[in-house]
């Protein structure tokens, strides 16, 4: 159902749009996994048509951590019907599953994409679609097919058909820069600027609904928190408090937003009620209390602050009360947000000069380092809760990584242009 | 012409709902998407994204034009001892330790020529702008730079200063003075800048 809606939404979004910026950028898996899974994506037949499906469907099934892929080479055959496939053949090259299609121009810019995963042991087929797409959504309708085939195969929903927002910079090292915030595919691809400013923009956080964005904007030389609806470019500024005005953060019924306000002296955690516009002030230490993050049932928020003398994460009822510390080991944790189950927070995790991205799992308090570099930061949970999204640097540039929630699948988009930082997956 | 847009992206994707309902090999998925054909049509009737860029675009062009005027370049308009390196006033930007607010001794003078100027001249403004170095979450960063304007602020007032006279943001690591990763470029972005406005 939800794969149809897309679908058309998807339709409208690429007719609306004036120009499709390209995006020039590449996507590295810097650290592989020998998943036990084995799938074999064989290239589709296709007939001139503009994009490879079978590729981006390999690539996206790669990415996701939970497969080993079979490398064209490899392959016995490059069947494109379910009578060409001799399961035989995969069997004995140990391919657990077999995914197989056909790219057919329908005329008039429509492409007819019909595929088929099929079940190598049972020699049977566990899926099968068509669908017609224009030549502009061909790369989302590949998308789809890897969601479609990721549920079938993992019980879990697949996120390749997802959107993704994060802030780029351009002219960097020179004084007049130009500030972006972005929405493009799960990948990087297609791009789409929905805000700019000479000032900085910061901390992008989407509505649950996935239709709107929060974020810091300083186009007025001070900080100010909008809402953005993404359909019209709509947006409001919903907060413009003297000093600090940081952090916005959803609540799961999107009704009210958490963020960071210092009006009263230091920075404090306050829910706002959007409809209403009432505010409710949640903690109210001398110290630095910023970057809340709703738990999924909304019962509690999690926050970064310094009251302890360094940066630890703390919990507090998101109508007030007690604020308890969860935090206890490593020097800097910050910047927290909860697993979509609930039972985990992804947290930017500091030992000396080092800043990594580390889940700790709050039954037990165990704290996993996921990843390896020196200055990890704004980490984000895929809607499915298999990867998590952060940004990098190496040098002076600053890139996006994903990384799986093991810790590893590792892989890497590099933009051509620009830092490129604060990522947050779309629900 | 939205509206013909919108109308030409729903007979497009009313085409495409009915390709797929003729062709679709499983037949409980299509049901599916057809019985959903309305409600995608609700989401696509908002369907003006690319109104959104061209609006906000010019919005904030707007803002950032008046915002563009450089607040350095009005302090060498102030006076002759703003550009004598021998003068306290001629230094505008106050350097921190790692994760610190505290002023460091040698800044103590400046800070202090610069309260003594703004107590002679009480029409002027400044701003004081808090900033952090790139480690460590950037939400927080704004709170440490905000932190390090404040403590100039007070440092200020103390003297005679008058609350009215200073405006107080932090812009975090967003606005590096120095690019790179390593400690030279980190102590010069661990700063508040004076800003001297316009009167």
């Amino acid at each position: 159902m939800v794969f149809f809606r897309r679908i058309l939404l998807i339709v409208l979004f690429g007719f609306n749009l004036p120009i499709s910026h390209a995006a020039p950028l590449t996507i590295e898996i810097t650290e592989g996994v020998e998943s036990a899974v084995s799938i074999a994506v064989v290239p589709f037949a296709s007939q001139s048509a503009p994009v490879n499906i079978s590729a981006v469907v390999n690539a996206d099934l790669a990415r996701s951590g939970f497969f080993k892929m079979m490398a064209e080479q490899g392959m016995p055959g490059m069947p494109t019907t379910i009578a060409a496939v001799n399961y035989n053949e995969w069997q004995a090259v140990g391919q657990n599953y077999l995914v197989i299609g056909q790219v057919g121009d329908a005329g008039g810019g429509q492409y007819n994409v019909q595929f088929q995963l099929l079940d190598v042991y049972k020699s049977g087929q566990l899926l099968g679609y068509r669908m017609t797409s224009s030549a502009a959504d061909l790369r989302r309708t590949a998308h789809h097919i890897s969601d479609l085939i990721f549920e079938k195969l993992t019980g879990k929903k697949g996120v390749f058909s997802g959107r993704i927002a994060y802030i780029t910079t351009n002219n960097q090292g020179s004084k007049q820069q130009s500030h972006q915030l972005q929405v493009a595919d799960a990948d990087g691809f297609n791009p789409q600027t929905v805000a700019s400013s000479v000032e900085p923009l910061m901390s992008p956080a989407w509505s649950p609904d996935g239709k709107k964005v929060a974020y810091v904007s300083f186009e007025r030389k001070s900080a100010a928190i909008y809402v953005q609806t993404l359909a019209t470019g709509e947006r409001t500024r919903v907060a413009e408090f003297p000093g600090i005005n940081g952090a916005p953060a959803w609540s799961p019924d999107g009704s009210r937003l958490a963020l960071t306000l210092s009006k009263d002296g230091s920075p404090d955690i306050y829910v706002l009620n959007l409809a209403t516009r009432s505010l409710n002030k949640l903690t109210k230490s001398f110290a630095i209390d910023t970057e809340p993050s709703w738990a999924p049932d909304g019962s509690s928020i999690v926050f970064t602050s310094d009251r302890g003398g360094k940066p630890q994460i703390y919990s507090v009822s998101s109508q007030g009360g007690q604020e308890k510390r969860l935090t206890f080991s490593g020097d800097y944790n910050a910047r927290a947000s909860f697993s979509p189950d609930g039972k985990s927070i992804v947290m930017v995790h500091g030992n000396g000069n080092d800043y990594r991205i580390a889940v700790m799992e709050l039954a037990s308090r165990s704290i996993n380092v996921l990843t390896g570099g020196r200055s990890d930061e704004s980490p984000s949970f895929a809607p499915n809760g298999t990867m998590i999204l952060y940004a990098s640097k190496k040098g002076n540039t600053g890139f996006l990584s994903a990384v799986s929630l093991d810790g590893k699948m590792q892989q890497k988009m590099v933009f051509n242009s620009g830092e490129v930082r604060e990522p947050a997956w779309a629900p | 012409m939205k509206l013909n847009k919108t109308l030409l992206a729903l007979a497009i994707s009313t085409l495409f709902l009915s390709a797929c309902s003729d062709t679709d090999e499983k037949d409980a998925s299509l049901t599916d998407g057809s019985q959903n054909t309305s409600s995608g049509i609700d989401d696509a009737s908002t369907s003006g994204l690319n109104k959104g860029p061209g609006m906000t675009g010019s919005e904030m062009g707007g803002s950032g034009a008046n915002g563009g005027a450089g607040k350095g370049d009005y302090a060498s308009t102030l006076g002759p001892e703003f550009n004598d390196p021998n003068n306290p006033l001629s230094k505008r930007t106050i350097y921190f330790m790692l994760d610190s607010s505290e002023v460091l001794p040698d800044f103590v003078p400046v800070v202090a020529a610069h309260a003594q100027y703004l107590i002679a001249n009480p029409a002027q403004r400044i701003a004081l702008e808090g900033n952090a170095d790139e480690r460590g979450s950037r939400e927080y960063n704004i709170a440490l730079g905000e932190q390090r304007a404040k403590s100039v602020a007070s440092m200020m007032k103390v003297q005679g200063v008058s609350e009215s006279q200073l405006d107080i943001v932090s812009y975090g690591e967003e606005k590096p003075a120095a690019f790179g990763s390593d400690e030279a470029a980190w102590e010069q972005n661990r700063r508040v800048e004076l800003g001297y406005q316009a009167r």
